[in-house]
């Protein structure tokens, strides 16, 4: 632990550590998603009470709260993913690049083909690890073998998994342990380039190994991603995400720099829940 | 006791026994099956009898002893036969004496106390025969265009060279008919169709006349040459002959053209008895039948067997998925789609007699019958698909065996994590998409489960096929060398169709017999083969596509 005594303590994390400084500032952020009132309901049930919020682009954002607060049903409002469960409806916008996603004319696939997803289970194909990564690709039409083997390496050497499976890109990707079966997942995703990547938990079933390198992982995603993360790890959010939003029973309760929320929370609600009061 | 009891060591004895009993019956079945229907091809030996006849005399009775059994006593003097003896049993012998053509008949029963002596035959030898049945007796001349060439000990040798030379030209006329003219014949058909239907459009000109007038001229000229060809050799074939003298003294000139074979099972060692099982096994598995199914192999009734369950399971596979798919994966779970699915699940209990009778009605007379008023108007009155065949039956089968399919697709697609769904459609891919590339390649395990469950039930089928394509004998095999190759309008034979026929519509039952246990063993096989080798395709998949823990 660094003994440096200026540096801000969270939960006995050192957050400076992990980040770089520029990183830091915010205020000239660019805003990738927009969320407009937005109310989700599951048959009779409200789970989503009107979320207003904004989501910087190329900045990591976590949602942190407890079970059930919504947090994993709103991300997946961002690439439509509850439009699979039955009885679902949905009011208020979502905008990208100043349309709403919820638009009958949006192409869904086009636009989960921008906004990539990665789940909290690994979830490979049962292929080889090159076809999982080269899914997306072959998806969009691309056969051409020398395109396809570019971005495969491309993408294996994102997601910091290129060196451990390169001699063996033709096997099963089952034959994986499960930290690099997410990243290969994440490499998938990545393969086809979207504007931004939805994380599900995506460390919550590895060992604390595979966490730390999803974890750098993430890290170094975010030059190029608009990243949106939902953890159960409070240390984790502390410890990746430049910005966090708090959510509490279906209301995003607090919003903000991610060294301002865990040190300084404005709500009361959201310091009980930090300080491990509940949830 | 109690604690005994609570122990639950009983409910092992139980569940234990159980399983011992249905191994115990299934090891059972497959023994005696092939214990009576292997037993039937080994060249057993003659013997000769001295018997006591009715009216006291003794007479000579030859052939093999098929099988014996312990009757009453009393119920023998009974049925008038006069012996003496003090035993409550006596044991009777079941005779094959073949020489149908002398006696009537191929069999004889004798009582042992009736039996003065017995004694084994080495000389004595066996000829199939094409017709007649088996005749036993002693060589004595081999004639060539009546005159005598060899008798005596060098005639067994002479015997079998004009056998093996009789039997090259039967092959060689077996392939002229079958192979060419066959195929001259076929052709002349198809161009009195062309011809035909030529007319009934109205374009019948002179010039597309002449040029099928051509072309039947030529076909009718090759078909001359090779009947010349076919008349001498027919004429080589009745130059040889046999005199044999049976047990009681009779004389008889054999054709060596009615022979197939000859032997003496008698004075054969046992590596030779080995070598003459496996030729006759191999001729039952790969010739034709003949005499009315109670001789020879059953090969066409092995590969209609095959082609039916082939063709069906090509047509039921992609219709169950797909049907499967559908439910599964597209409809709305609701009170509809679960009366459906009751619905299917039924139709696998309903009598496969009564899809029989389903499929020669709407098949066969409504299907069929409108096919060839669309497309085969130039054969009618006489029917191309509007008659039972292959097609029908295979389709027949095929919709019998649709509801395996469907649940056990509907099982594999249910199996299918929804984490691998998302993780598809996360990407970009649409729901088809996503079915095509991922989730049924991974339900293909599933669906071969499906496949082999229909396969085992549809190859052992018989009620249903007799109304829509089994024949007892089919003159030609569904897939030949005359285009189009696969005849799917022929009808055929069928391993189980065959069992019946020949236990039950055959005119020489006791003959029969030991064939219904070796059509019985092969068709088992056949199946055990099917499925063994859908499961090999089955455990493959499944080592490829082997799930995610979840």
């Amino acid at each position: 632990m660094s003994s440096n005594s200026s540096a801000p303590m969270t939960h006995g994390i050192n957050i400076d550590a992990l980040k770089k400084k520029d990183s830091m500032t915010s205020e000239a952020d660019e805003i990738a998603l927009t969320v407009k009132d937005l109310k989700l309901f599951y048959g009779e049930k409200q789970a989503l009470n009107g979320i207003n919020m904004t989501i910087p682009k190329k900045r990591v954002t976590a949602f942190i709260g407890p079970s059930g607060c919504g947090k994993s049903t709103l991300l997946r409002c961002f690439n439509r993913m509850n439009d699979l469960v039955d009885g679902v409806r949905i009011e208020g916008q979502i905008l990208m690049h100043d349309k709403d996603i919820y638009h009958r004319n949006v192409d869904i696939a086009s636009l989960r083909r921008q906004v990539g997803m990665v789940f909290q289970k690994p979830n490979p194909f049962p292929k080889s690890i090159y076809e999982n990564v080269a899914y997306g690709l072959r998806l969009m039409g691309v056969n051409d073998r020398r395109t396809l083997d570019d971005v495969v390496e491309h993408s294996l050497r994102g997601s910091a998994l290129w060196d451990e499976v390169k001699d063996r890109l033709h096997d099963s990707a089952f034959g994986l342990s499960g930290g690099q079966q997410q990243r290969l997942v994440i490499a998938r995703a990545i393969a086809i380039e979207p504007e931004v990547l939805l994380l599900d938990e995506p460390a919550s079933a590895l060992d604390p190994i595979s966490t730390l390198k999803i974890e750098e992982l993430i890290y170094e995603l975010k030059s190029k991603f608009t990243i949106v993360i939902v953890t159960h790890n409070m240390q984790q959010a502390a410890r990746v995400s430049d910005y966090t939003a708090f959510m509490y029973m279906g209301d995003l309760i607090e919003l903000a720099d991610t060294d301002k929320l865990f040190t300084n929370p404005k709500k009361k609600q959201t310091e009980d829940y930090i300080t491990g009061r509940y949830g | 006791m109690r604690k005994w009891i609570k122990s639950g060591s009983p409910w092992v004895w139980l569940t234990a026994a159980s399983v011992s009993i249905s191994i115990i019956m299934v090891v059972g079945l497959l023994m005696l099956i092939a214990a009576r229907g292997l037993g039937h091809f080994w060249p057993a030996d003659v013997y000769s009898f001295d018997y006591q006849g009715d009216n006291g005399q003794v007479i000579k009775i030859a052939g093999e002893i098929r099988d014996s059994e312990r009757v009453d006593t009393q119920q023998i003097i009974d049925s008038g036969l006069k012996f003496e003896t003090t035993e409550p049993w006596v044991t009777r012998y079941l005779i094959k004496t073949g020489n149908r053509d002398l006696y009537g008949i191929d069999f004889r029963s004798l009582i042992d106390p009736l039996i003065n002596q017995r004694s084994k035959e080495a000389d004595m030898m066996v000829v199939e025969r094409r017709e007649w049945g088996n005749f036993y007796g002693f060589l004595k001349q081999v004639k060539l265009d009546g005159k005598v060439i060899a008798e005596g000990q060098d005639s067994w040798n002479v015997l079998q060279q004009q056998i093996e030379n009789t039997s090259e030209t039967f092959a060689t006329i077996h392939h002229i008919e079958q192979g060419e003219i066959g195929s001259i014949n076929y052709t002349l058909e198809r161009l009195r169709l062309k011809q035909r239907g030529l007319e009934l459009k109205g374009e019948d000109s002179p010039e597309e006349l002449g040029k099928i007038e051509e072309e039947k001229q030529s076909l009718q000229a090759t078909y001359k040459t090779l009947q010349t060809e076919l008349k001498t050799h027919y004429t080589e074939l009745n130059r040889a002959s046999l005199v044999a003298e049976t047990i009681d003294g009779q004389t008889i000139e054999i054709t060596i053209a009615k022979v197939v074979q000859a032997y003496q099972p008698s004075g054969m060692s046992v590596f030779t008895k080995v070598g003459f099982y496996i030729h006759k096994l191999w001729e039952f598995v790969s010739d034709e039948p003949r005499e009315a199914n109670t001789e020879g192999g059953i090969f066409p009734a092995i590969f209609g067997t095959v082609m039916m369950v082939i063709i069906m399971a090509i047509l039921v596979t992609p219709f169950g998925v797909v049907a499967a798919i559908y439910l599964r994966e597209y409809a709305k779970q609701g009170p509809i789609i679960r009366m459906i699915r009751i619905a299917v699940n039924n139709l696998a209990g309903v009598p496969s007699i009564v899809y029989g009778v389903f499929g020669l009605g709407f098949f066969v007379y409504f299907l069929g019958g409108n096919i060839d008023q669309l497309f085969f108007p130039e054969a009618l009155p006489s029917p191309t698909f509007g008659t039972p065949g292959l097609m029908w039956a295979s389709i027949t089968l095929a919709l019998l065996t649709v509801p395996v399919v469907i649940v056990s697709t509907e099982e594999g697609l249910s199996r299918i994590p929804q984490s691998i769904r998302e993780g598809s459609l996360a990407l970009g891919a649409t729901k088809a998409e996503t079915l095509w590339r991922t989730i049924i390649p991974m339900t293909s395990p599933a669906i071969m489960t499906g496949m082999i469950l229909a396969v085992a039930r549809a190859a052992g089928e018989v009620a249903p096929l007799m109304l829509v394509g089994v024949v007892k004998l089919a003159p030609t095999l569904p897939l030949d060398g005359d285009f189009p190759f696969l005849h799917l309008d022929r009808k055929f034979m069928h391993l189980g169709f065959h069992i019946y026929d020949v236990g039950f519509q055959s005119p020489n039952v006791e003959a029969a017999r030991p064939l219904v246990y070796a059509t019985a063993l092969l068709l088992v096989l056949v199946i055990i083969a099917l499925n063994l080798t859908a499961i090999a395709i089955r455990n493959r998949l499944r080592e490829k596509y082997k799930s995610l823990e979840q």
